[in-house]
């Protein structure tokens, strides 16, 4: 048997799932991705009830309706990303390039938004750090005394903190997805990247929609 | 597919191929090469580790005298070679880190869950090579920046191993800020080595064994091994978790855990423990696998209860999920879910009562070869036994309540961490010592370090037992600033130099260990005539492991069979109807089994 049959010969699972191995190991990954959400979202349900006081009522302090077409946005992708992996499912590699690209887009524009959002917050005082956190609500329209407290900026940044760098690495990582369907990497037998990428993506999504909730919402 | 596509040649690594020493030696993906290096780095730490035991030892044993070589150390830690208390809390804080993270971890899951996992369940490598070479590559950077702690400002970390909260967020009472920072970061990235190399051995175990590994003809060490990747890919996230949040409060001023800004340092202690009991099990359940092994092997007799045995790992692992509260009983938690974590934690002796009975169920009666690595895995069963029953004296919070933070606890972790992982690594590294190397280790040599070795350790650990019944605490400095504990003195040096001697006799292992590369005596395929597919390939297994793919006819314990034409059977040996009353070697295509000897 020459190298290259060798190569590319099906080493998947006799016993095994009927999984190839790079899906199989996202998503036992994503397992592990989800604890460590567990963990923050753990302590910020712990703070929150322990310090009600620190938090103010939704909408006060975070702009609530910017982050809802941010969501809005982000959902948007998974369903660009479910395009692109239905048109190389079907071999169709311009599409696969057009629904990449907007998924990147779209993803790039998430953080950007988030990133401007950061940087409203942060000029009212809305910050992480203890000594100088003084945040100011915008649905007070007096401005008013500072609401809230420190955990309830530490809390913030750091769970939508770690969500958008989650979306940074996705993006990145889809570009380089991108570049290979440019070159015509993925075909209709085989597009393992796009879909591995994918489910990744739709976790971040995911993420994101519960982050949504209980971060802006409640 | 249908099933002779299998049974043909995999891995492609049929054709010689010289990769150079770089990609061979440094950066090499095969499974077999990263069990060695996992194995040279974390006994290197275990060293370290040691190192570190020994100079709190010496403060104990020898309180505010000179320690020999420790002009050494700059006057920082110990001026004139007195240890400094600060020095000492780092001491026991690394002791610990060194001896968890970067020992006992790497070698139970590192070294042999990627020597045993390919081999055993019949692949040519992990699912994910590169990954794995990640994952090896990232423990000695993490390692050295450990280590680095030492030398900056402030010495290392010194709030303990559990660095609780608020001790350890600001270094306003330990005197350590760049330590604890360093400690925070290395820990975050050795996490990832650990997540990769979870990945990697679950995805491994579930998606490429040889045709015929059912589950359950999974040898014992695999599934242990299986079952701790998943305990480090759902508990390791956790840490890194707090371990981020921590690190925000020491450096960008966030009071997640400190008190200062209304944190809850509490929730610090529920995020360590609900990762630090999985750990526990983490550094326990390959070892049980390993030793399983080796009982079943070198008593020639069936493992007893398989199944047993396999389900009680999974109800171990499942209930080290529900019990970590145990460790709170003190710090102010609700005394009703005191009772709780209580009731879950003495659970816990149920399947590990039924894994020490099947083991001496299957000695029982046994052919008990009395080599090295059998000595040691009984070693192991019997001090684990000793730690689990101290075990149950901590689960009960009242008595708890009393023993906690006593030398009491620290005996207790010294029998299941000592005794129980580092004598199972003993018994794992003797046992497939000819696998990994191809040369067998000097019995003698084993066999004085392993009765050397357990006398001291027992002289070292068994004391400490007393020591804590009589209120001496643990991490303590100085004993003697307390009157009622200056009669323990004598016992405290008794100790100190047990363990001076326990220590000195691993040299024998060392010399053994390295005389053995070169002038041990070959081992052949399978020295130790075992069932499992490791030894049927040769020591050290080629690159790519099978010539061809094995097929699997039968479970990994069938010793002393009345059929067998010696006392054992492979696990790719076919069934005798089908060879004609003869057993062969390796099968041919022809052999192949019939689809339902394949299924799942």
């Amino acid at each position: 048997m020459s190298h290259a049959a060798i190569a590319t010969m099906d080493r998947s699972p006799m016993p095994g799932m009927k999984v190839y191995n790079n899906k199989l190991g996202m998503w036992v990954f994503l397992l592990s991705e989800v604890m460590f959400f567990t963990s923050l979202i753990g302590s910020y349900v712990i703070l929150r009830f322990a310090h009600p006081e620190h938090w103010t009522d939704p909408g006060v302090v975070l702009n609530v309706p910017l982050t809802a077409l941010n969501t809005f946005f982000l959902i948007c992708s998974s369903v660009t990303m479910v395009k692109a992996f239905a048109a190389i499912e079907a071999g169709n590699q311009k599409a696969l390039q057009m629904w990449l690209l907007a998924t990147i887009i779209i993803g790039a524009s998430f953080v950007g938004i988030q990133v401007v959002e950061y940087i409203a917050l942060g000029g009212e005082g809305f910050l992480p750090a203890l000594d100088a956190y003084h945040a100011v609500g915008r649905g007070n329209p007096h401005g008013g005394p500072a609401l809230g407290g420190p955990l309830y900026g530490a809390t913030f940044y750091a769970m939508t903190g770690f969500h958008g760098a989650h979306v940074s690495l996705g993006v990145i990582a889809l570009i380089f997805v991108y570049i290979k369907s440019l070159r015509g990497g993925y075909t209709k037998e085989n597009h393992q990247g796009v879909e591995v990428i994918g489910l990744y993506w739709h976790f971040v999504d995911l993420v994101w929609i519960i982050l949504f909730t209980i971060v802006y919402l409640i | 597919m249908s099933t002779t596509t299998v049974a043909e040649p995999h891995a492609g690594h049929e054709e010689h191929h010289d990769l150079g020493f770089v990609r061979t030696y440094l950066f090499s993906t095969d499974h077999k090469m990263i069990a060695r290096q996992f194995l040279f780095v974390s006994l290197f730490f275990l060293l370290v580790g040691g190192i570190l035991a020994g100079m709190v030892r010496w403060q104990l044993g020898f309180p505010g005298q000179p320690m020999p070589f420790g002009n050494l150390l700059p006057d920082t830690m110990a001026p004139g070679g007195i240890i400094l208390p600060e020095f000492y809390n780092s001491l026991v804080t690394m002791h610990a880190t060194f001896m968890v993270f970067f020992a006992l971890m790497p070698m139970l899951a590192g070294v042999f869950g990627n020597l045993l996992i390919p081999l055993q369940i019949g692949a040519d490598d992990m699912a994910f090579p590169k990954l794995n070479m990640l994952s090896f590559w990232i423990t000695p950077v993490a390692g050295a920046i450990m280590l680095a702690s030492f030398f900056v400002e402030g010495g290392a970390a010194g709030a303990g191993w559990t660095s609780y909260a608020p001790l350890s967020t600001s270094g306003e009472w330990t005197g350590v800020y760049m330590g604890q920072i360093l400690w925070l970061v290395s820990l975050i990235i050795v996490g990832f080595s650990s997540i990769t190399g979870a990945v990697n051995y679950v995805s491994t175990v579930i998606n490429m064994r040889a045709p015929g590994m059912t589950w359950f003809r999974i040898p014992l060490a695999t599934w242990s091994l299986f079952i701790t990747a998943w305990l480090l890919l759902l508990a390791v996230p956790i840490l890194t978790g707090g371990l981020i949040l921590l690190l925000f409060d020491q450096t960008i001023g966030t009071a997640f855990f400190r008190t200062a800004g209304s944190g809850e340092p509490l929730l610090w202690q529920h995020i360590f423990w609900f990762f630090g009991h999985p750990e526990v099990y983490i550094l326990i359940l390959p070892a049980m696998g390993m030793v399983s092994e080796v009982i079943a092997c070198r008593s020639r007799k069936p493992i007893f209860g398989y199944h047993a045995m396999v389900l009680a790992l999974a109800a171990i692992a499942f209930l080290g999920w529900i019990v970590w509260g145990h460790h709170m009983f003190q710090s102010g938690m609700n005394p009703m879910l005191g009772m709780t974590f209580m009731a879950t934690t003495m659970v816990i002796a149920v399947p590990s009562a039924i894994k020490t009975f099947n083991w001496l169920g299957t000695l029982w009666k046994g052919d008990i070869h009395f080599d090295t690595p059998l000595l040691h895995g009984v070693s192991f069963v019997s001090l684990f036994i000793i730690g689990g029953l101290s075990g149950i004296f901590m689960a009960v919070a009242p008595v708890d309540i009393y023993f906690h933070d006593t030398y009491f606890i620290v005996a207790h972790l010294h029998y299941v961490l000592v005794g129980g992982s580092l004598f199972g690594l003993f018994c794992g590294i003797t046992f497939w010592y000819p696998k990994m190397f191809g040369r067998m280790m000097h019995e003698g040599l084993g066999k004085i370090h392993w009765v050397l070795s357990f006398i001291f350790y027992n002289l070292t650990f068994f004391p400490m037992h007393n020591l804590g019944v009589q209120g001496m605490m643990r991490r303590i400095y100085d004993p003697n600033q307390y009157e009622f504990l200056q009669a323990l003195q004598p016992m405290n040096t008794f100790i100190s130099i047990n363990m001076f001697i326990f220590a000195s006799v691993q040299a024998i292992f060392v010399f053994n260990f390295l005389w053995s590369l070169k002038k041990g005596k070959e081992a052949g395929n399978n020295p130790w005539k075992s069932n499992t597919l490791e030894w049927t390939v040769p020591s050290p297994p080629p690159h790519g492991n099978f010539p061809q793919m094995p097929i699997v006819y039968r479970g990994p314990y069938e010793y002393s069979h009345p059929d067998a034409e010696e006392d054992y059977w492979p696990q790719d040996m076919p069934p005798v109807s089908d060879t004609g009353g003869q057993s062969v070697g390796a099968p041919t295509p022809e052999t192949v089994p019939p689809e339902s000897v394949l299924g799942d």
